[in-house]
C-alpha cells in the first residue's frame, strides 16, 4: 500500500478546492489536490453569469453595500441560511472579486458615458461615470435590488478557474489528476485522509493529512435532466455521508434553473433574462409579469422556475414530442449585445440547436441546477462531527444559500470560502495538539475495505446493470423530487429508491479489468448516489412546508412556525435503507434580519413566534442608533466581525464610501 | 422558431456505423484495433450521447472523456474522420452515416479515446509561466481594483477564451516532429498575457521561454491550429505577431 503524507488533502480541483489550497499554501502548509478531471475542466467552468460583489461601480449599482447584498441573499434563501455565515461572505466577495483582478482575471469594466440597455422590454439610455471608467463592471441578476453581478463577458467562471489554477500552478501546488476519493480514514472522532483510487491504473493509495477538506461539487446528476457536468455525481457529499457521523445538511434544497435548453438541460445563463431577456409562452405572450409584477423575469430562481411549470400546467406550454417547452426570447437585445456579451449562449444555441438567437426564440425549460444542501460545517468550514473534516463551496452546508441561492452567488461562494476555510484549515494545522501521528494500521484497514469492495463488485455474478439502475435513480428523482413535490409522489420516490438500493447489491459488470474501467466507477458509485438520493428524498418527504425551492403541494405556506430548522442528513447504519433525519433550530431571536415576505413569490407563510419579538427588537435598535453609521447599526443588531479571519474583517472601498483607515477593523 | 411538432417520417431516423479505435495500454496483451458500433441517430444527437449510448447499452468497457458535455470545459476533443474536434458540440446529423473516432494524436494515451491533455497542459504551464506576473506580491483587496480600458479587458478575455482541449496541437505539423513544441495554446497563453497591462514581463523575457524552435521559430506557419480551434481564437494573426516581435528580441 502506497502510503502519502501531507498537511492539507483538499478533494476536489474546481474553483472551492485550488482557492482553499491555495491559502493553505500561502499560509506553509504542503497542500494536495485530488481531482477526477483537470482542474480547468471543473464544472466552474460552466458559471457563465457573474459573480455577485457589491463593488457599486455601474449607475445601476450606485448605492450598493454589503447590507444589501445581504438582505437579498438572506430573502433569496427564503430565510434557511445562517445569516452569520451571510454577513461573512459579503464582506468577502468584494475582495475576492479585486483579488482574481489583481491575479489576472480579465472582468469586464465600465466605460464612461451613455449606452443603451433594455430594463422591462424597454430601450433605456444608462449613463456611466467619468469616475467609474476602468472600474469592474456589474450586471443585472435576478433576486437583488442592484446591479452586482460582476461577469468576464459569459464566460466568467472559466475565467476565474483558469485564473485561480494557474495561480496553484505558480505556487507549485501539487495536483493529482484522475484519482478519486472512496473513502475517508476516519475513527469515528478524526478525520485522517483519504482512500484514493487511481483511475487510470487502479491503484490504491492511502492519503494521510492533519486536515481534509471536501470541495467537490454538486450532485446534479441524481437527476436525469440537469444542467450540471458528468462529474457532478455527489461524491464529496458522500464521503461524508459514508462515514455515518458526520451530517449533511438541508439536502432537500434542489435548485432548478429557469432556463435549461429543451430538452438536453445545457444552461443558457441568467444573464440573458438579466441583459433585458424575456420568457413567452405558446402563444408569444411574456407571461412573467402576470405573475411577478414586481420582479417579472427577474425574480428568484425558485420563484421564477415554478410559475414557468406552472403556466406550462395551464396547457401554455410548446408541445413537442419530449413534451412542453416554453421560449426565452432574447432577439430584442440585438445582435450586437449577443454576439459580445452572450457569445457562449450563441455558441451554445449554434451547436446544439441549430439556431441563431439573435433571430429565433430559445427552447427552455427547468432543469436542476445546483445542490443548497453539503456537507455541515461550522462557519469556519470544519465539520462539527468530525475533527479534521472540513468542507468548501457546493459540496458545503455552512449555510449560506438556505433553501434558494441567488445567481451569482454561487462562483462567490467558492472562492470566498476558498478564501475563509484556506485560513481556518490553516489555522487548525498551526495548532501543536491537531498533529497526527500517521495511523498506518487504520489506514490499511480502509484501504483493504475498499480493495476487498471492489474485487467483490468485479466478480459478483448478479443480475443488475450498474448504469440501468443509474438511469431509474435519475428518473425517480426528476419525476418525484422535482420543482412540484406532494406527499404521495415523494412516498413513491423514497420506496423506488430503496428497491433500487437493494438491487444495487446484485450487480453484474461485463467488464472486469481492475485498471480504467467506466463500468466498475459506476458500479461503485452507484449505491453512494442512491444513498444521496434518498436524504433528498426522504428529507423533501418528511418537511411538509415550502420553502425556497422546495415546494410542496400539499403544504404551500412557509411555515416558520415548526420548521424554521436545518434539516441533518446522517447514514449511522450502513445497511439502512433510509437516512437518520435530525434537525437544527434557526434562532430568529439572533436574526439581523427577521422573517418576512421576499417581495416576490406568493406572500404566505406562519410566523414563527419569536418573530414579532424580534422585529420589535431590531426597529427599536435601529431607532436608538439612527445617527450611527450603517457598520455600528449592523454590529448592534448581529456581530459577526469577529468570526471572519483576522486578515478578511476589513470594510470594502468603493467610489462613493472611501476608506480612511480601516479604523473599524 | 423550430417546428415543434416533428412530422410522423421525421421519426425514422439512419443508423449509424462508428469505427472507434480501441487500445488499452494498461491491459497485456491489448492491441490497437478498430471496432464498429450500429447506432440508430435521434434528434439532436450528438457524439456525446451516441458514445454514452454505445457505452450503456453495447460496450460497459469503452473509455473515452466528457465533463460539461456543452463545449465549455475542453475534456472531450477527438478525432472525428481524420479533424480534431470538441465531440460533446458534433451533432451526428452534419456527417456521413459512417464516422471513425480515434483519440487525439501528440498527447499520452489513457485507453480508447481518453487522452492524457491535462499532464501536458500543466507542464506546458510550468514551462511558460502562464500566470499573471503582477507588479506587487500582495495587493490590498479592500482598496478600489485597478483601472483597465474596457476594450484591453474584451481583448485579454478574447485569448482567455482558449479552453486547453488540445485540438491546436493535435492538428499541427511541427508538433508531429517535435514533442517538446509548445504549440498555438501555449503561444495563445504568452499573447494573452503580453496583452495584459498588469503583467511586467518584456518581449525579452518572453523570448526567453519562446524565442527558439521550441517555440514560435518552430512553428511552420502551416495553421491547422487557427482550422480546428474550436473557440475561434484568432490565432493566426497573433502567432504572427509574436514571431515578429520574437524576431526584433533576438
Amino acid at each position: 500500500m502506497k502510503t502519502i503524507l501531507t498537511d492539507v488533502l483538499v478533494i476536489g480541483g474546481g474553483l472551492a478546492g485550488l482557492r482553499t489550497a491555495i491559502g493553505a499554501k500561502q499560509r506553509g502548509h504542503e497542500v494536495i489536490v485530488l481531482t477526477l478531471v483537470p482542474p480547468k475542466r471543473s464544472h466552474s467552468a460552466a458559471a457563465q453569469g457573474g459573480m455577485q460583489a457589491s463593488l457599486a461601480n455601474v449607475t445601476n449599482g450606485i448605492g450598493d453595500n454589503e447590507d444589501i447584498h445581504f438582505g437579498d441573499t438572506v430573502r433569496g434563501s427564503d430565510w434557511g441560511c445562517d445569516q452569520i455565515v451571510a454577513r461573512m461572505f459579503v464582506n468577502t466577495s468584494p475582495k475576492a472579486v479585486r483579488e482574481l483582478a489583481a491575479w489576472g482575471t480579465p472582468w469586464s469594466r465600465v466605460r464612461r458615458g451613455d449606452r443603451e440597455v433594455i430594463i422591462n422590454s424597454q430601450k433605456v439610455t444608462l449613463t456611466e461615470r467619468d469616475t467609474a471608467h476602468g472600474l469592474i463592471a456589474q450586471r443585472d441578476f435576478g433576486g437583488t435590488k442592484k446591479w452586482r453581478t460582476c461577469y468576464v463577458s459569459d464566460g466568467t467562471g472559466h475565467a476565474m478557474l483558469f485564473t485561480t489554477s494557474d495561480q496553484a500552478i505558480r505556487h507549485g501546488i501539487e495536483v493529482h489528476e484522475r484519482v478519486e476519493a472512496l473513502a475517508l480514514i476516519h475513527d469515528g472522532a478524526r478525520c485522517y485522509g483519504a482512500v484514493v483510487r487511481n483511475l487510470i491504473t487502479g491503484e490504491l493509495s492511502a492519503y494521510l493529512a492533519k486536515a481534509t477538506a471536501i470541495a467537490a461539487g454538486g450532485a446534479g446528476r441524481l437527476y436525469r435532466v440537469t444542467t450540471n457536468a458528468v462529474i457532478c455525481e455527489g461524491m464529496g457529499h458522500a464521503l461524508a455521508l459514508e462515514t455515518g457521523v458526520a451530517a449533511l445538511g438541508n439536502m432537500e434544497a434542489i435548485q432548478f434553473h429557469p432556463t435549461g435548453i429543451f430538452p438536453a438541460g445545457i444552461l443558457v445563463t441568467e444573464g440573458c433574462r438579466g441583459d433585458g431577456g424575456l420568457l413567452r409562452d405558446v402563444d408569444g405572450h411574456r407571461f412573467m409579469p402576470d405573475y411577478e409584477p414586481e420582479k417579472k423575469e427577474l425574480a428568484s430562481r425558485d420563484v421564477v422556475s415554478r410559475r414557468m411549470e406552472e403556466h406550462i400546467r395551464k396547457g401554455k406550454g410548446v408541445p413537442t414530442r419530449f413534451g412542453p417547452h416554453l421560449w426565452l426570447d432574447i432577439t430584442l437585445l440585438g445582435r450586437r449585445h449577443i454576439e459580445h456579451n452572450l457569445r457562449e449562449v450563441k455558441e451554445i444555441c449554434g451547436s446544439f440547436l441549430g439556431i441563431d438567437p439573435a433571430e429565433k426564440w430559445i427552447p427552455v425549460r427547468p432543469a436542476q441546477h445546483y445542490t443548497m444542501g453539503g456537507v455541515r460545517t461550522r462557519h469556519t468550514g470544519e465539520s462539527p462531527y468530525l475533527k479534521g473534516l472540513f468542507a468548501a463551496g457546493e459540496a458545503a452546508c455552512w449555510d449560506l444559500h438556505g433553501f434558494n441561492r441567488l445567481g451569482g452567488n454561487s462562483v462567490a461562494e467558492t472562492v470566498v470560502a476558498g478564501m475563509i476555510v484556506g485560513e481556518f484549515i490553516s489555522d487548525f494545522c498551526d495548532r501543536p495538539d491537531n498533529n497526527i501521528a500517521p495511523p498506518l494500521t487504520l489506514a490499511q484497514e480502509f484501504v483493504r475495505r475498499e480493495e476487498i469492495r471492489l474485487q467483490e463488485l468485479l466478480a459478483a455474478n448478479g443480475q443488475e446493470s450498474a448504469f440501468a439502475l443509474l438511469a431509474e435513480m435519475q428518473d425517480t428523482m426528476t419525476r418525484c423530487v422535482g420543482i412540484f413535490r406532494e406527499a404521495e409522489g415523494l412516498s413513491e420516490g423514497v420506496t423506488t429508491l430503496q428497491r433500487l438500493l437493494q438491487r444495487s447489491g446484485n450487480l453484474k459488470l461485463t467488464g472486469k479489468s481492475w485498471g480504467s474501467n467506466p463500468e466498475l466507477v459506476a458500479a461503485y458509485r452507484l449505491k453512494r448516489m442512491l444513498k444521496l438520493a434518498l436524504t433528498i428524498a426522504y428529507g423533501a418527504y418528511q418537511r411538509t412546508e415550502s420553502r425556497g425551492a422546495h415546494f410542496r403541494e400539499d403544504f404551500p405556506q412557509r411555515n416558520d412556525r415548526d420548521w424554521l430548522k436545518r434539516t441533518l442528513a446522517s447514514w449511522p447504519d450502513e445497511d439502512a435503507t433510509l437516512p437518520h433525519l435530525a434537525y437544527e433550530r434557526l434562532e430568529v431571536r439572533k436574526m439581523e434580519l427577521p422573517p418576512g415576505w421576499r417581495g416576490y413569490g406568493t406572500r404566505n407563510y406562519i410566523d414563527h413566534p419569536d418573530t414579532p419579538i424580534r422585529q420589535a427588537e431590531v426597529e427599536r435598535l435601529r431607532e436608538k442608533l439612527d445617527a450611527a453609521d450603517r457598520f455600528a447599526v449592523q454590529e448592534a443588531l448581529m456581530p459577526y466581525r469577529d468570526k471572519l479571519p483576522a486578515v478578511l474583517r476589513n470594510h470594502n472601498e468603493r467610489l462613493d464610501e472611501p476608506l480612511e483607515d480601516n479604523a473599524h477593523a | 422558431m423550430p417546428d415543434s411538432n416533428a412530422p410522423a417520417e421525421a421519426l425514422r431516423h439512419r443508423f449509424l456505423t462508428l469505427e472507434i479505435l480501441r487500445y488499452n495500454p494498461q491491459e497485456a496483451g491489448s492491441l490497437p484495433r478498430l471496432q464498429s458500433y450500429r447506432i440508430e441517430e435521434a434528434d439532436g444527437m450528438t457524439l456525446f450521447i451516441a458514445l454514452n449510448e454505445i457505452r450503456t447499452r453495447q460496450d460497459p468497457t469503452l473509455q473515452f472523456d466528457f465533463v460539461c458535455r456543452a463545449g465549455i470545459c475542453g475534456s472531450c476533443a477527438m478525432m472525428v474522420n481524420g479533424r480534431p474536434r470538441l465531440a460533446c458540440r458534433t451533432l451526428t446529423l452534419d456527417y456521413p452515416d459512417h464516422i471513425t473516432l480515434t483519440p487525439l494524436p501528440f498527447f499520452e494515451l489513457i485507453g480508447d479515446l481518453s487522452v492524457n491533455t491535462g499532464k501536458w497542459m500543466r507542464g506546458m504551464s510550468e514551462r511558460l509561466a502562464t500566470w499573471l506576473h503582477g507588479r506587487e506580491e500582495t495587493v490590498d483587496v479592500t482598496r478600489i481594483e485597478e483601472r483597465m480600458e474596457p476594450e484591453v479587458a474584451e481583448a485579454i478575455y478574447e485569448m482567455d477564451r482558449c479552453v486547453e482541449c488540445g485540438c491546436c496541437v493535435a492538428a499541427c505539423g511541427t508538433a508531429q516532429m517535435r514533442e517538446d513544441f509548445v504549440g498555438a495554446v501555449g503561444f495563445g497563453k504568452i499573447a494573452r498575457f503580453r496583452l495584459d497591462p498588469r503583467d511586467t514581463r518584456t518581449d525579452d523575457d518572453f523570448y526567453e521561454v519562446i524565442g527558439d524552435d521550441r517555440g514560435v521559430f518552430g512553428c511552420m506557419s502551416l495553421l491547422a491550429c487557427h482550422d480546428v480551434c474550436p473557440k475561434n481564437l484568432p490565432l493566426q494573426t497573433q502567432i504572427a505577431f509574436l514571431r515578429r516581435k520574437m524576431a526584433m528580441v533576438g
